[in-house]
């Protein structure tokens, strides 16, 4: 076990645990956001940037700080580290910088998105983000592309987290979509039209933080915020089965993995519960889910407001933040 | 003249050929290292001599060397880093095509010293008329018993290899390299874990700049102690200089370290001056990513000294009112040159050639790019500028690699030396169109 | 914005005894078991045997011979600027446009083959003999300006050279490879 201080919180963690995982272990609001980073998808994280944190002091055996910012969830911890991460005044510019990036480009068509209530860059800009915007250059556009009668993807909307390229490269047998060009012309495309098929690839809709992956079985029924999520599980040939189905009356709208608070696929019985397209797709049956109950979204979002929580994400104090 | 190292030979007709190589005293440092010294011995030699990794950063290649990891059973390489693509260097395309033997020589020498029996040369793909010397060379190299197993019979086994890039600027960033060598895209990875742990394939691996390696063979062939004496107390040794812009005799140089800025671009044996008798209005003395100098801080410092051609005399002032050398890409322009429309033009190769894996880079290269182009194009405000300043900031330092700094640099530097140009701009767009602003009012440093 | 790319016709471009042989040695550079690496190598092969230009079809091809998934063979060749993913001329022009050789003229030199042609950068001209093109630095700063035509480079450019350059094109004595 190694001891680090995150925040001026001193917590105990396993040798080889990251900051960023370390600051989730002690929990509370020392936890940086995490845009790409995803717990169960190896080889995740580095890129969004908005999980930069300050290493004050590196270990106990070299207490020297490291000079540039660490990216919290590919950093593992040291004895002795001490970490700053919302008491930096470096970390929280370096923070509205990434955010103020990864909205320059973004459309900002939250009225009419599917992820709008639940959208991890909606939080990330509700807290380090301004109101309005000094980007007063035409916005950058793809041509949309069709990927299949399940999955909406909606280049316009993403961040380039990788995420959902894991998602086909380790939970499916054939990789049919990734990263094309670069630079700010990097998109996640096909290439050729091809549509994704395959047992797991609907998981790439549960892990984008952003709407550039939607599901097209529920794409503009409901905003997610009118819906009652429950817990449910049933037996599935493919997957462990276990799920969350996000109902309105007696009807079943969708269904999700069961995401905890920073929106990852929980775990069950040792490993990511990840879910099929079957599951997903195409069991809207009431019938054929055992419904457990009501399913607690404790995460910081708009998605928590109306629903079965005890903490209320809109109750943070910002400061009027003046740009210029 | 100084003296030449790299160069001596280069004049020599026929030198890129084995034979004409080896009668000039080629191949003698393989035969020395091999026959005489560990590899323990090499690379204190290298260590010794305080050579300085010649690609950009700076970094004592010796002491890189020592951090190789060395586990049993895993295989080490060394990769030469011959992906030149710094606007303003050319220095290493010069070397490889007139005296491929040289870096061969070099990459024998430090792959004994790394115990790396896989060695690559990894050039950008633009350069693969370069790439066919190269590969000539290394035939003849195998051939003559200095390539292959059991070299000069000393049990040292060692096979070399050329593989292309395919243009992609980020591929001279060493994780981006070892990506692009392992068939992906170029996208640096994050580190730690660095290369000399986890490098190419996830075996340990060091990654050289062309000139670093060369260098190990005058080193090697000269001793340490007698390469040390050359240069200044912090920059030993001789450099490669591309000079290129407005100068009357642009090309590669050999100096020695620490010869004056001024005598390095009016001297008859160097640039001789600005072309066309104009004057001097500015110099990026590393490659495009380092910061640009006005013409008052070029020849002598902010305090009033002499400035040289070193590592420490060019970044005297810090980036307040120095640079770096860099890679040593020695870019002047003169008094006509527009400051806004270059750096606008580096912006543009820097959101081009951005990987766009990390938010701030991806986003804020373009951003910097557009910017810029409007203010070149009579269509800024003043509130651009500085919003460039502090989108700059939000740049530097947070990136994956050192592509978000090389982007940043140049533009904060410009804006910070010749604001009153840029100011110019916006205030006087249609004149700004039609003529340049000319040189920039000296300031005086107390 | 791009069209979107369909495999539009099925018949791969037929390699070359000798191109097979090229890329079978190209893929004895790397060690048992990392042919991906020598996908570059193979691309520029590829690419040069099928007209100068990487059509879905040839990068499926590419992505059987090294034992890979296509879209990784697109992946790459959709970051490296020498991949043309369009069809391009006999003749590509690569002019550098980068800070040095704009110091010394490479706009003007741009704007004159463009008028000369006929056509305008990332353009090919109708009767299919060259594409024009823009790149970044290419190492060539002190003999500026430059072009970039196949494997080989036109330095010191003057409006008479490029002329000339454009001449021998059209019969035919420019070495490209």
């Amino acid at each position: 076990m190694v001891k680090v201080t995150i925040d001026g919180v001193e917590i105990e963690v396993e040798e080889g645990t990251t900051i960023l995982n370390a600051a989730r272990q002690a929990g509370g609001d020392i936890v940086p956001p995490a845009m790409c980073y995803y717990t169960g998808l190896e080889g995740s994280g580095g890129k969004c940037r908005s999980c930069l944190v300050e290493v004050a002091a590196g270990s106990e055996r070299d207490p020297r700080p490291m000079p540039k910012l660490m990216a919290s969830c590919r950093t593992e911890v040291q004895h002795g580290m001490v970490v700053k991460n919302k008491t930096s005044e470096r970390v929280i510019d370096a923070r509205e910088g990434v955010t103020e990036f990864l909205l320059i480009n973004h459309p900002l068509d939250c009225p009419i998105c599917d992820q709008a209530g639940e959208c991890d860059l909606q939080d990330l800009s509700f807290k380090h983000g301004v109101e309005w915007s000094r980007f007063e250059e035409e916005k950058r556009t793809f041509a949309p592309r069709d990927i299949g009668d399940k999955i909406k993807l909606h280049m316009n909307r993403c961040i380039m987290c990788y995420r959902c390229v894991f998602v086909a490269q380790q939970l499916t047998n054939k990789r049919v979509h990734g990263v094309l060009n670069r630079g700010d012309r990097s998109e996640i495309s096909t290439y050729i039209e091809q549509a994704l098929d395959s047992d797991f690839i609907g998981n790439v809709i549960d892990v984008c933080p952003v709407g550039a992956l939607t599901d097209k079985t529920f794409r503009f029924k409901s905003r997610v915020w009118f819906l009652k999520p429950m817990n449910a599980h049933r037996d599935c040939p493919t997957c462990q089965g276990i799920a969350t189905v996000w109902m309105f009356g007696n009807e079943i709208y969708r269904v999700t993995g069961r995401k905890d608070k920073y929106s990852e696929i929980e775990r069950h019985n040792g490993k990511t519960a990840w879910i099929c397209d079957t599951c997903r797709f195409e069991t809207k049956d009431v019938a054929k889910w055992v419904i457990e109950g009501p399913r607690i979204i404790n995460r910081y979002s708009v998605i928590s407001t109306n629903h079965y929580t005890n903490e209320n994400p809109l109750d943070a104090k910002k400061d009027p933040k003046k740009l210029q | 003249m100084g003296r030449k190292l790299l160069l001596e030979h280069i004049n020599v007709p026929g030198i890129e050929t084995f034979d004409v190589y080896r009668k000039h005293g080629g191949y003698s440092a393989v035969e020395k290292a091999l026959k005489t010294m560990s590899p323990e011995d090499v690379v204190e030699e290298v260590k010794k001599s305080g050579l300085r990794g010649r690609g950009g950063a700076g970094f004592p290649t010796g002491l890189k060397w020592s951090f190789i990891a060395k586990p049993e059973g895993v295989e080490r390489h060394l990769l030469c880093n011959a992906d030149e693509s710094e606007p303003g260097t050319f220095k290493d395309r010069y070397l490889m095509q007139y005296i491929p033997h040289l870096l061969i020589e070099g990459m024998i020498v430090s792959s004994y010293a790394l115990g790396a029996n896989l060695s690559y040369i990894y050039i950008r793909g633009e350069y693969m008329f370069v790439l066919d010397i190269l590969e000539k060379a290394i035939a003849e190299a195998y051939e003559k018993g200095f390539l292959g197993k059991n070299i000069l019979g000393s049990g040292y086994d060692l096979d070399l290899r050329v593989t292309p890039g395919a243009g992609a600027y980020i591929c001279g960033e060493e994780t981006a390299l070892i990506e692009s060598l392992e068939g992906k895209r170029g996208n640096p990875r994050i580190k730690p874990p660095f290369p000399a742990v986890k490098g190419l394939w996830g075996r340990p691996t060091v990654v050289n700049n062309v000139e670093s390696i060369a260098t190990v063979v005058p080193i090697i062939n000269m001793g340490a102690d007698e390469y040390g004496k050359i240069g200044t107390e912090q920059s030993h040794g001789t450099k490669l200089i591309s000079a290129c812009g407005n100068l009357e005799r642009p090309g590669v140089y050999e100096i020695e370290l620490g010869m004056t800025v001024e005598e390095f671009i009016y001297g008859d044996d160097w640039c001789r001056g600005i072309k066309n008798g104009k004057k001097l209005k500015a110099l990026i003395p590393g490659g495009s990513s380092v910061p640009i100098l006005p013409h008052y801080l070029i020849t002598k410092t902010a305090k009033g000294e002499v400035r040289n051609m070193s590592y420490e005399s060019l970044s005297d002032g810090g980036f307040a009112t120095g640079s770096m050398l860099g890679s040593g890409g020695f870019i002047a322009f003169d008094e006509d040159q527009c400051i806004v429309r270059n750096t606008w033009n580096f912006a543009r190769f820097y959101a081009h050639e951005s990987c766009g894996q990390c938010s701030p880079c991806r986003e804020g290269t373009g951003w910097m790019d557009k910017v810029l182009h409007r203010l070149e194009h009579g269509k800024g405000t003043l509130r651009d500028i500085d919003m460039l300043e502090k989108v700059n900031k939000r740049i530097e330092g947070n990136t994956i690699c050192p592509l978000g700094d090389a982007a940043a640099w140049p533009v904060a530097a410009a804006i910070r030396h010749f604001r009153e140009e840029f100011e110019w701009h916006v205030s006087n767009p249609e004149e700004a169109q039609k003529h340049n602003f000319g040189l920039s009012r000296e300031v005086t440093f107390s | 914005m791009r069209v979107e790319r369909k495999i539009v016709h099925k018949e791969r471009p037929v390699l070359s005894e000798e191109a097979k042989v090229e890329i079978q040695k190209v893929i004895q550079n790397y060690p048992e078991g990392k042919k991906k690496s020598a996908i570059l190598r193979t691309l520029f092969i590829v690419q040069r045997e099928a007209g100068g230009w990487l059509s879905p079809d040839t990068m499926d091809m590419v992505a059987e011979i090294l034992e890979i998934e296509p879209i990784e063979v697109y992946e790459v060749a959709t970051f490296y600027t020498m991949f043309n993913l369009d069809p391009v001329g006999q003749y590509v022009l690569e002019f550098c446009h980068t800070g040095p050789c704009m110091l010394v003229g490479s706009d003007q030199i741009i704007k004159y083959t463009e008028e000369k042609l006929g056509i305008k950068m990332g353009e090919t001209t109708p009767d299919g003999m060259f594409t024009l093109k823009e790149a970044e630095c290419l190492g060539a700063c002190g003999y500026g300006p430059m072009l970039q035509c196949g494997k080989y480079y036109h330095e010191h450019l003057t409006p008479e050279k490029v002329d000339e350059l454009i001449e021998a094109c059209r019969r035919g004595e420019v070495k490209t490879n």
